[in-house]
């Protein structure tokens, strides 16, 4: 860096007020530590006992299961439901408007129970000619299991969520990449999913990410169907059966808040991922290794990167800053 | 009844490479229809450089646009190195939108050069080149790296393959939707505005690849406001004015004795 002119060393304004607010804060929070503590009422030593009890961390899984396996099947349905409202196809568009409006205006609890009283419903399953002859037929007890039953039942609402979410991403990707893709020779499905899909990937992510946390409490209502296996009844079982609800309430609090993080985390990394070329060139693997001086353009990407990491400047893809 | 007449003319083989015919454009429909092109007649030459001027909203961009299908048209009739693009006349006389796959077909033999260059956001300048060839044309990984390589070794840009677009400036990022276009051996170039969106001082580095390019014989059709540009690398001016083509000619001629008043105010403002 060259020379610089005698720094300024500016005293800054004085602000009491942050001193006092952040100690009667920093006060409540210890008050609150404490209440959580010292409370003999937790029976820390039950909650540290069935934290690995093996019937809750077999509902541990159960419950990733309905999570990921939900969030997956959701996630591919409601690609296929905003690509369907986007599309001209009059009958895709009003199918695709009407089932978001079904699942997202009827309560999940509601749509599980129903799930789970399918087989009372529809006592057998049918593979054939759609009004006509039947080739293959089922018992629906024997294909829809309780498992099943909530696996679809928290999918198929998700969806209905999850589809806004992608359609919201889908429109803020300028109109102008995919018409560059078209006139490269580009047909619509790989324009989508090469061009359009990973840049909407970046607004998608963050909602997606919140989606997948709550997913991971609103596993906890399949016992609508019923299905007994997941986290919160598997611990509240036992509490009711040892006298014991509120350490097994922390046991399972306990768990969700540790597979939050962890999902956190796995965010943070998703979006480090499909933020890559934006975000003022601070992310991706290849941009730090990428040379930042050159004959015509000194120092650019370093000056970018600077000016970007400062967090002052607007977001702008097409910020010029002329070297 | 036009294309009847334009299907009479037997075009491509003479060294045409873009005949337009009676081309209009209207957008919009009933009382909001706004008829941008009113009859564009329009010939350019292979290996040719046309410059298209004009005032805004006179229709340059559709024009060129409407070459690429990227707007459908709604008359007349474009033919590409004698191909007619998007549209087929069957032998009862019945015209037949072209399938999908056979409009991108067309499409990937034109390279089109975007005022805000539209390189893909998520890739590198390199990713941004070897796309098309890789995706479209089914080129392996390898011999599209090549040849990317290659081509923005062209633009000026050898060292800057590994950056993404956000990481480059308007000039440079142009130069790289340059070298995308080229990446499918067009043997049509459009630019639409080119250095519209640019710094002043970074106007300069894209001409000179657009001059380099015509050098080389690639056949051009440019709708800029550049007329220094026009001047030194085009073979053919078209002055266009509220959607049709008020004169054209040489740029000796049409730059420096105008005919028409309306091309002379053009003049006078743009000088």
């Amino acid at each position: 860096m060259e020379s610089l002119p005698e720094l300024l060393r500016a005293r800054p304004v004085p602000r009491p007020g942050r001193w006092v607010s952040a100690a009667v804060v920093l006060v409540l929070a210890a008050m609150a530590v404490n209440a959580l503590v010292t409370n003999p009422a937790f029976r820390w030593d039950t909650v540290w006992l069935y934290l690995r009890d093996v019937i809750v961390v077999r509902g541990v899984m159960w419950t990733l299961v309905l999570t990921f396996g939900s969030m997956a099947i959701a996630v591919v349905l409601a690609i296929l439901l905003a690509v369907m409202r986007r599309g001209d196809n009059p009958v895709m568009k009003s199918v695709a408007w009407f089932y978001i409006w079904f699942f997202r205006g009827t309560p999940i609890y509601t749509q599980l129970v129903f799930w789970g009283l399918i087989s009372v419903l529809y006592p057998r399953l049918s593979l054939g000619v759609p009004f006509g002859p039947e080739f293959f037929v089922f018992t629906t007890r024997d294909v829809i299991t309780a498992f099943w039953a909530a696996l679809l039942g928290l999918a198929l609402n998700e969806a209905a969520y999850l589809a806004e979410i992608v359609r919201a991403g889908l429109s803020s990707v300028d109109p102008g990449q995919a018409e560059a893709a078209r006139a490269l020779g580009m047909k619509d499905g790989k324009i989508l999913r090469r061009v359009v899909l990973p840049q909407a990937m970046r607004v998608i992510v963050p909602p997606t990410g919140n989606e997948t946390i709550s997913m991971l409490k609103t596993t906890s209502l399949v016992i609508a169907v019923p299905f007994t296996l997941e986290l919160t009844y598997a611990t509240s079982a036992i509490g009711s059966r040892t006298y014991q609800p509120i350490p097994l309430l922390v046991v399972a609090a306990l768990w969700y808040l540790l597979i939050t993080s962890l999902l956190m985390v796995g965010q943070h990394f998703l979006e480090r991922h499909y933020g890559r070329g934006f975000d003022g060139g601070r992310t991706g693997r290849r941009a730090g290794r990428a040379p930042g001086a050159g004959p015509g353009g000194r120092g650019r990407l370093s000056r970018q990167q600077a000016i970007g990491a400062a967090g002052t400047t607007k977001d702008d893809p097409f910020l010029e800053v002329t070297p | 009844m036009t294309a009847s007449v334009a299907r009479e003319e037997h075009v491509g083989p003479d060294g045409t490479m873009v005949r337009v015919r009676d081309l209009h454009k209207v957008f919009g429909r009933g009382h909001d229809a706004v008829h941008v092109l009113k009859g564009v007649d329009l010939d350019v030459a292979r290996g040719s450089v046309t410059v298209v001027l004009g005032p805004s909203g006179s229709g340059k961009s559709t024009l060129l646009r409407c070459v690429n299908e990227l707007e459908e048209i709604t008359a007349g009739d474009i033919r590409v190195g004698g191909e007619r693009m998007g549209y087929r006349t069957d032998a009862k006389g019945v015209v037949h939108r072209l399938h999908p796959r056979v409009v991108a077909r067309q499409r990937s033999r034109i390279g089109m050069v975007f005022q805000r260059f539209h390189l893909f956001g998520h890739m590198t300048a390199l990713q941004n080149v070897m796309e098309a060839p890789v995706q479209v044309r089914g080129l392996s990984k390898r011999a599209a790296r090549t040849r990317a390589v290659e081509l923005l070794d062209r633009v000026g840009l050898a060292d800057r393959v590994d950056h993404y677009p956000a990481q480059l400036s308007g000039g440079q990022q142009q130069r790289v939707a340059i070298a995308r276009a080229l990446a499918m051996d067009p043997e049509l170039m459009l630019f639409d505005e080119p250095t519209s969106a640019l710094d002043p001082e970074l106007v300069g580095e894209v001409l000179a690849v657009m001059q380099d390019l015509a050098a080389s014989g690639m056949t051009m059709i440019v709708v800029t406001h550049e007329i220094g540009f026009a001047r030194e690398v085009a073979d053919h001016v078209v002055f266009m004015d509220d959607g049709v083509i008020v004169e054209e000619g040489a740029p000796a001629d049409v730059l420096d004795h105008p005919a028409e008043p309306r091309l002379q105010e053009f003049l006078a403002h743009v000088l």
